[in-house]
């Protein structure tokens, strides 16, 4: 299962929801986001989850948890354009899961269930048109004004993990404009545009990319793009959909719509995962929390098998995590897979295929313990005790799972390893 | 009619904390207490005010943000609960108000003649922004004068703090200008904290002071520089270092409710009386009086 059904990044400005028929632009965002709408109805999703850079917060994070906010909302800029009334169906219980995920990360969080409180133009907007009547029920986090990409990315993550844990698939809504830049003189709506040059051609870069599908490569610029283009918020909304949906690539993507909003970039685009994405932490349970900058931390992976001396199974320096050296040994178990001793304890025979296995096995374990993958392994050192008769094998059953992954890699033969094995790996992965 | 005239300025910061921790009846959520340093200062503020008997209130508030222009409220009365969108379990405040209509379109027009794109509201669903309500509670909690509630403009910001200090200058002089044709005694409320980084997580008791401090000594030197050109009646200077500030000090008056008051009392070369200064959930807030008619010169 999926827990990401689709994603979106539709722009929040009233305009689209109260007078598309004021600009034949406006016109083609409501178009837009309709066609997203249909696409969204045509999947099984259990709810949809909306981050607006409309709503800010500055103690961590708040989270929408009144099961059924009601009001009637008058923008504070463009009130001219009429009221919006609302009336919500809000998953509260999923509010209260992703909130929690947060907090084991570290930033404050806030469930706010108030009769009142204001929910944002931009999420109002997006849920009007893209979910109206409360088709599904909805989930609403805010921005932090001062988060960083870093965190923005932990808190994306951290809604993939509460997904994970409650089994639900969602739509999930970034609501942002591009760039935005407004005019700062009237205008007539009929003559709106993108009110700088180089902000619409920075806005149609960032719409190819999202057209290619190409998230992670759009979090990647997002700085540039934030600080070249006056990008909403700085564009930091995409870190959250970035971290949300797995940090990749792997995304069929959809331009519905680009068109200027009061001189700001509006784009409407739909992502759909090409494959299965899954948290870290989905990979391993045990996730080790990560560290403070300049912080050491030692990593004990409870699967894999006891250290045969006074060393850790892996420490974090930094972003990497260096492993000490892994054999095939089980955890708890005398016999070694792939070794055959005699009665005196001797080498009688030795299957270096199925050692090597499970050595890379025993690696993999520990990678994912410490809240990594094998798929993160930047070097590795081999050690063999014979060269000449065990390379071929060893390099064959090696290239099954490193191959994709091109670390760099030193072989070394060995005198002797420390227990009756015949290879042992040194591992250094990005964290 | 005689001739209208601004009797007073006041830096008036806005955090809901102080209107939470007085316990005022249209506050829904309660505390123990919280933040006295600047709830005294406004409680000696508020005397000296209403001492001037001002015929109108006027706020100018950076929660109540526009892009597009200038906006004032168009609009006689409003009814409504403000709700804190960051802290919404400190304030949800029941409000009552009446607006002073007339004296709205005409720092309207007024801003138009001085070139300023301005607009007026009349959606009356409109909700009052929290900024507006804190510093009006704060001033004036019997709610019994009209006001007048100006948007902050944000746009011209974009282009520079030079930019858009300028244009908040103008917006006072339009103010002014408005006042003086309105035949009525106004005081003004440029509702703005000062050095404005907030933590970004709080206390369990959120009225628990042994946390309360500034966020970073440099930001707490800056405000005390600003502080001091005011206490010395150097609001020209304040003005001409107030594009440093906003930068050295993540400072709220960004938002430019300090330049247009400033720019409306005519650049004051009179001593500003502080009435205090405290930190509020490490943001550095000053309650400040520009006293048209003591000039400084008494409380």
């Amino acid at each position: 299962m999926n827990p990401i059904v689709k994603a979106l990044i539709v722009p929040g400005l009233p305009q689209v929801l109260l007078a598309p028929e004021k600009n034949p632009g406006w016109h083609k965002l409501r178009q837009a986001m309709e066609a997203a709408r249909a696409e969204i109805e045509s999947t099984q999703a259990d709810l949809i989850l909306y981050c607006s850079t409309q709503w800010l917060s500055v103690l961590g994070y708040t989270f929408q948890a009144d099961p059924a906010p009601e009001w009637t909302h008058v923008d504070h800029n463009f009130h001219e354009l009429g009221s919006m009334k609302y009336k919500f169906k809000i998953d509260a219980a999923f509010a209260a899961a992703y909130a929690a995920e947060v907090k084991k990360d570290g930033p404050h969080t806030m469930l706010a269930n108030y009769r009142g409180f204001p929910v944002d133009t931009g999420t109002i907007v997006a849920q009007k048109i893209l979910n109206p009547n409360n088709r599904l029920p909805a989930a609403m986090i805010s921005c932090n004004m001062y988060a960083e990409k870093n965190e923005t990315i932990e808190i994306g993550r951290a809604g993939l993990r509460a997904l994970e844990k409650t089994g639900k698939k969602a739509i999930v809504v970034l609501v942002s404009s591009l760039s935005s830049r407004f005019f700062i003189k009237e205008i007539d709506p009929k003559e709106d545009h993108i009110s700088s040059a180089k902000d619409d051609e920075w806005n149609r870069k960032i719409c190819e990319l999202l057209g290619d599908g190409r998230l992670e490569d759009v979090a990647q610029v997002a700085r540039d793009f934030g600080r070249e283009a006056n990008g909403d918020m700085g564009f930091k909304g995409i870190w959250w959909l970035d971290g949300l949906c797995g940090e990749s690539n792997d995304f069929s993507g959809k331009l519905l719509g680009y068109e200027a909003i009061y001189g700001t970039g509006g784009a409407v685009v739909t992502l759909t995962p090409k494959s299965a994405i899954k948290s870290k932490a989905m990979v391993s349970e045990a996730k080790a929390p990560a560290p403070a900058a300049g912080e050491k931390h030692i990593i004990e992976a409870s699967q894999a098998p006891e250290p045969v001396g006074a060393y850790p199974h892996a420490r974090r320096e930094g972003e990497f995590l260096f492993l000490s050296g892994v054999g095939p040994r089980a955890r708890g178990k005398k016999e070694i897979p792939g070794v055959t001793l005699d009665k005196d304890g001797n080498i009688a025979a030795y299957d270096v295929e199925v050692q090597t296995r499970s050595v890379i096995e025993n690696v993999k374990m520990i990678l994912e313990a410490s809240g990594s993958s094998l798929d993160q392994v930047v070097d590795v050192q081999a050690y063999l005790t014979n060269m000449k008769a065990d390379f071929p094998t060893f390099n064959k059953i090696y290239a099954e799972y490193f191959s994709k992954i091109q670390a760099t890699r030193t072989t070394i033969e060995v005198g002797a390893l420390p227990t009756p094995i015949a290879v042992e790996l040194k591992v250094v992965a990005r964290g | 009619m005689s001739k209208g005239k601004i009797v007073a300025g006041v830096l008036a910061p806005h955090p809901p904390h102080l209107v939470y921790g007085e316990n005022p009846p249209q506050n829904e959520p309660r505390s123990e207490c919280g933040w006295e340093n600047l709830r005294w200062a406004y409680e000696r503020c508020r005397k000296s005010i209403l001492k001037l008997k001002p015929d109108v209130l006027l706020v100018h508030s950076p929660h109540w943000m526009t892009v597009v222009g200038h906006h004032v409220l168009g609009v006689e009365c409003f009814q409504g609960l403000s709700v804190d969108p960051i802290f919404p379990h400190l304030f949800r405040y029941s409000y009552d108000l009446k607006v002073d209509v007339p004296l709205s379109l005409a720092i309207a027009e007024a801003g138009k003649k001085h070139g300023l794109l301005t607009k007026v509201m009349k959606n009356p669903d409109f909700r009052i922004d929290y900024g507006t309500i804190c510093s009006l509670h704060l001033i004036n909690p019997a709610w019994d004068i009209p006001i007048v509630s100006i948007s902050s403009n944000n746009s011209p910001y974009y282009f520079s703090n030079e930019v858009g200090q300028e244009q908040m200058e103008k917006l006072g002089r339009a103010t002014r200008e408005a006042i003086e044709a309105s035949g009525k005694r106004a005081v003004l409320l440029a509702s703005n904290s000062m050095s404005h980084r907030h933590f970004t997580s709080e206390p369990e008791i959120p009225e628990d002071m042994s946390h309360e401090h500034i966020y970073h000594h440099g930001q707490y030197l800056w405000d005390m520089k600003m502080l001091s050109l005011m206490k010395q009646g150097k609001a020209k200077e304040a003005l001409a270092v107030l594009p440093e500030f906003i930068d050295m000090a993540s400072a709220e008056v960004k938002a430019g409710a300090l330049a247009w008051m400033l720019s409306a009392l005519e650049t004051p070369t009179y001593p500003a009386i502080v009435h205090g200064y405290g930190s509020v959930i490490g943001t550095g807030n000053a309650v400040v009086e520009w006293n048209q008619e003591t000039k400084g010169l008494e409380l």
